[in-house]
């Protein structure tokens, strides 16, 4: 028995639609309908019908007539009157069956999740609304049906004063399996320790403060028990964020006021620290900064021409997206590569008759299906390269080389005799200082290898490790004069060279 | 010392008050090179040997055509000279007679002149030779004789004369030059440089020195930089590391939706886990394995709560949990840190945590916004911690980077209960604004990794960005983050210094 006034109107539909948008997940969740009670005949119908066998006189501000519920939602993609429906329309276009809410005559009276009958539509004059939510989640469609007869049931003529419906599920043969009385106006009493409360809060409140605080936030009526030591609170139906004693002790919180809350420091001593991969990487960036490198930041994702052709190497495993922004952004580099020519492409009116040199220190991903962190596998792993270009007017190879040489000695790793007998003796030779078991050469690199492609044919190294725990030369990275065809690709003017290597093998 | 320098020096070594009066004619007295001249006195000046003021004189010169006329007679003196011959001339004949250049000139000046006229097509000399004179020419000599100086001669015929590009003025700039206050019969080279050989030979105690001009930049220092971000980023590590907060190991980029979401007791229907917000893997699509006994914990959490909670009372689907995707948060990591601390041998432990590393979200882009970003997040995870603490923390965290007045507004995470918002008023900014998120991990969160009943995890994060473009005044993130920075931006960055409030404490 209710009056609606045009405000009241609006604030109802509003309600519907906010509804709808946030707890229905765009109805995809839970659909709401609201229709003229008087208008139509219970008992009501909840059931699934063939498109073609719905016949349906829908809402719209024009009357449009009746409509087959298939030719109805083509209607609806198409009109441009109708586009704010538009994208409900997916939810059930495919289906062989549609949803339908019919009354005892069989009239539609909507077909959820896209609209209602005109048939029973509200209007100023309705005075008996009939509230059906239609779900994919039974609890949320409970959450939503209580929160909108609470808001709504003040203005009935007796406030608060709704008539209850019974549910019922029928099997094929027709006979009741499941029946239960809806809404549920789910309230229940939650309990929560005094003590609990001030210690999450960090306040000192007595259990009396509490009681006054619970009843001004609408968890009345609420009162203490267990000798004082336990709040009772009344949760209503339109808080169902509430799931656990620490969601009381928050609103409690709120209540007191976060910012008179006296601040302290938790009391335990812990000792900091930082990752050795994170240490190693800061402390050869400020080593290749000061060796005349300038540093750079580049994205994560790129496209797979970037990373693959472009490099000159044939297109391998990487980890891909299903939902990419846009070409630019298709997979997870593998390499650091792209990312400094990309860079040198787009300082082209910088000078390079000094050598312009820029490096990287960051993570690529790689497939793996064996790499396990904390038990899991999710298939790919992030590996810690170090990237570095030189870009002049001649190629820069050996000033490439020397990087790889320098990393080397501050990794304290050893050259292999054979490799360095060959270079003039000098004093830092006498005082390099490295690690037991440790070397490293450099051979040419195979002309089979995955990244041959991006070096000029005889002038790409491979990076050899031999570690104690491997106890054989292992490749960790290249090294070379990159392909002019490659320059091209990015537009690059000036010969280069390039390095790249594994990181983390090193640490 | 120049032939130039030699000369003047000398002749003004005569008497303390000796003068070259003009350095024109005295240069051509003593048969140097006027510029020459010039060059030296400039040069003797910046030492103070000489004083000098300036001269200037104007006069004229002859152009190629007035030195023309001068020899030969004015163009219209020519013409009439040519139809008083013939008796009358067409056009045609008069230029192959004179020369085209003579007759166009000549005739237009015959004709202003009264001394041809046209008859029909043909020109006709009115005057004879007696009759006119060739006043150009006679202006023309007189200026040369007088050497180009027109005090002699009538304005308006001067006026005429530069009229017809027949004369040209020209300035010459001269000096009457005297003995300057460091003046010395010979010049003594001054040096601009220390050198080795004025080391070795002992020169440098005798080598008078150039003034040295202070006024201008140094040498370019050159060498490498490093990027302004992680500069930054290195700052943070060590201001956490200051506090006790020890890193997690962050690289993992892609994540399962298990540790993203679901161990954090974000429900599966939630719009953060749309493809609207989080990147999906297409390749590998799914994850392989979990912890199992965990999972089932975390399953049973979501579907029928326990452990004092009622859950959410939702279908768990086993193919949504194991989405891969970009992990869009650090926190999936912090989580899985956790779980390590609840079940690691011995029991749990107290434990301070932090990382700084890169996370994706498929969000609109704009200048301030990439989809990828990095994310500064820390946590303590100890028994009975509260409000207070969190509150505490925080503000020892942001007093070390300068911010000292913070606000803390409630908010909601799903992951988190109580949840705050810090406020704070950024000093270079001069106003408030949002600096951080926080709170405290659900129960729901923290009971199925095993974590003991009064263990509380409290935690706060922030993005890295936002503080380095406050810091290093960029607008645009495109300008910090990609290969779009500018070499230049990097190269002037500051060090990263923050003013820390709670040095000043001390």
């Amino acid at each position: 028995d209710i009056t609606f006034t045009q405000e009241r109107y609006n604030s109802f539909i509003d309600l519907q639609d906010q509804l709808h948008r946030n707890l229905c997940r765009q109805r995809t969740l839970v659909a709401i309908g609201t229709h003229d009670l008087d208008s139509v005949q219970g008992p009501f119908k909840y059931d699934a019908r063939k498109p073609s066998d719905i016949q349906f006189v829908p809402l719209t501000p024009d009357d449009k007539g009746s409509f087959a519920a298939s030719d109805l939602l083509h209607f609806y993609e198409t009109d441009p009157a109708a586009k704010h429906l538009k994208p409900y329309v997916p939810i059930i276009k495919d289906s062989p069956l549609y949803p339908v809410v019919l009354d005892a005559n069989e009239t539609v009276m909507s077909l959820p999740p896209i609209i209602n009958g005109s048939k029973s539509k509200i209007t100023l004059e309705t005075k008996n609304v009939f509230i059906e939510c239609t779900a994919t989640d039974l609890t949320k469609a409970n959450i939503v049906l209580d929160t909108v007869v609470a808001m709504f049931s003040e203005y009935c003529a007796a406030p608060f004063e709704v008539e209850p419906v019974t549910v019922e599920y029928q099997d094929d043969q027709g006979s009741v399996v499941d029946s239960y009385v809806t809404p549920l106006m789910y309230t229940r009493r939650e309990k929560a320790s005094v003590e609990y409360c001030n210690s999450m809060n960090g306040i000192q409140l007595t259990g009396e403060e509490m009681v006054t605080l619970c009843n001004k936030v609408q968890f009345g009526p609420a009162e203490l028990c267990d000798d004082g030591k336990v709040l009772e609170v009344t949760v209503p139906p339109t808080r169902s964020d509430i799931l656990h004693a620490v969601d009381i002790a928050e609103d409690i919180g709120i209540a007191y006021g976060y910012n008179n809350i006296v601040k302290k420091i938790p009391n335990t001593n812990t000792v900091g620290g930082e990752q050795p991969l994170n240490k190693l990487g800061d402390l050869l960036r400020d080593e290749i900064g000061r060796a005349g490198y300038i540093e750079v930041l580049t994205h994560g994702l790129c496209s797979i021409r970037d990373n693959f052709t472009a490099l000159g190497r044939a297109v391998g495993p990487a980890v891909s997206l299903s939902n990419p922004a846009n070409v630019e952004y298709q997979v997870v580099r593998t390499t650091l590569l792209p990312g400094l020519l990309k860079t040198l492409q787009h300082n082209k009116s910088a000078s390079f008759t000094q050598g312009f040199k820029l490096f990287e220190i960051s993570d690529v991903v790689l497939p793996d299906n064996e790499w396990v962190v904390t038990d899991t596998i999710v298939g790919s792993k992030n590996a810690r390269r170090v990237c570095a270009v030189y870009a002049g007017p001649t190629s820069g190879f050996e000033i490439i080389h020397g990087l790889v040489d320098r990393i080397m000695t501050l990794c304290e790793v050893a050259p292999e005799a054979e490799y360095i007998a060959n270079s003039a003796k000098s004093k830092e030779e006498e005082y390099r200082v490295s690690k037991e078991g440790w070397t490293y050469t450099i051979a040419e690199l195979d002309s089979t290898d995955t990244v041959a492609g991006t070096y000029f044919p005889g002038r790409a190294a491979a990076v050899l490790l031999t570690s104690p725990e491997s106890g054989k030369r292992i490749q960790i990275g290249t090294f070379g004069i990159i392909h002019p065809d490659v320059l091209n690709n990015f537009d690059i003017q000036y010969p280069s060279s390039c390095m790249e290597f594994d990181l983390e093998a090193l640490l | 010392m120049t032939e130039a320098e030699t000369a003047i020096l000398t002749h003004l070594s005569s008497s303390p008050e000796a003068t070259i009066e003009d350095t024109f004619p005295w240069s051509e007295e003593i048969k140097i090179d006027h510029k020459a001249i010039v060059g030296a006195v400039k040069s003797l000046l910046v030492e103070e040997y000489v004083a000098a003021s300036d001269l200037s004189t104007s006069f004229f010169t002859l152009s190629k055509e007035g030195e023309g006329i001068l020899a030969n007679g004015s163009q219209e003196v020519l013409v009439l000279k040519a139809l008083i011959e013939a008796g009358k001339l067409s056009i045609k004949d008069l230029q192959e007679k004179v020369g085209k250049d003579v007759s166009k000139i000549g005739v237009g000046n015959c004709m202003k002149n009264k001394w041809a006229k046209k008859d029909g097509g043909d020109l006709v000399p009115i005057k004879t030779m007696e009759e006119v004179t060739d006043d150009i020419q006679a202006a023309l000599k007189t200026l040369s004789d007088a050497g180009g100086v027109t005090d002699g001669i009538d304005d308006k015929v001067v006026t005429g004369l530069k009229k017809r590009k027949l004369i040209s003025q020209v300035t010459r700039k001269s000096y009457k030059v005297t003995r300057g206050a460091q003046y010395a019969p010979t010049r003594v080279k001054k040096a601009a440089d220390l050198t080795k050989e004025m080391l070795d030979s002992g020169d440098w105690k005798t080598t008078p020195f150039k003034p040295y001009n202070f006024m201008t930049l140094g040498e370019k220092v050159g060498g490498g930089y490093l990027h302004p971000l992680l500069k930054v980023r290195a700052e943070f590590r060590k201001i956490l590391m200051e506090m006790g907060f020890h890193e997690m190991p962050t690289n993992k980029w892609v994540e399962s939706s298990f540790w993203n979401f679901d161990s954090l007791f974000q429900p599966q229907s939630h719009p953060a886990r749309d493809a609207h917000d989080t990147f999906f893997i297409k390749e590998p699509a799914s994850t392989v394995a979990v912890p199992e006994e965990y999972y089932e914990r975390v399953k049973k959490m979501h579907e029928v709560g326990g452990d004092g909670s009622i859950g959410y009372r939702y279908d768990f689907k086993r193919e949504e949990a194991f989405k891969n995707l970009l992990r869009t948060h650090t926190t999936a990591i912090s989580s899985q840190m956790l779980y390590k601390l609840a079940n690691q041998k011995g029991g749990f432990t107290p434990q301070r945590y932090f990382s700084i590393d890169r996370v994706f979200r498929n969000e609109t882009m704009d200048s301030t916004h990439l989809c990828e970003f990095h994310q500064v997040e820390g946590l303590v995870a100890d028994y009975n911690l509260s409000l207070g603490d969190l509150i505490g923390t925080i503000e020892t965290f942001f007093k070390k980077i300068g911010i000292t007045q913070l606000r803390f507004k409630p908010a909601f995470n799903p992951y988190t209960e109580p949840s705050m918002e810090i406020f704070g008023y950024h000093p270079d900014l001069k106003k408030w604004t949002e600096i951080g998120n926080s709170g405290m991990f659900r129960p729901e969160m923290l009971r199925p990794m095993g974590l003991p009943e009064n263990v509380r995890v409290i935690a706060w994060g922030l993005s890295l960005e936002r503080p380095t473009m406050i810091k290093y005044r960029i607008k645009n993130i495109r300008d910090l983050f990609g290969h779009k920075v500018e070499m230049a931006r990097t190269r002037t960055a500051p060090v990263c210094r923050f003013d820390s409030a709670l040095e000043d404490d001390q």
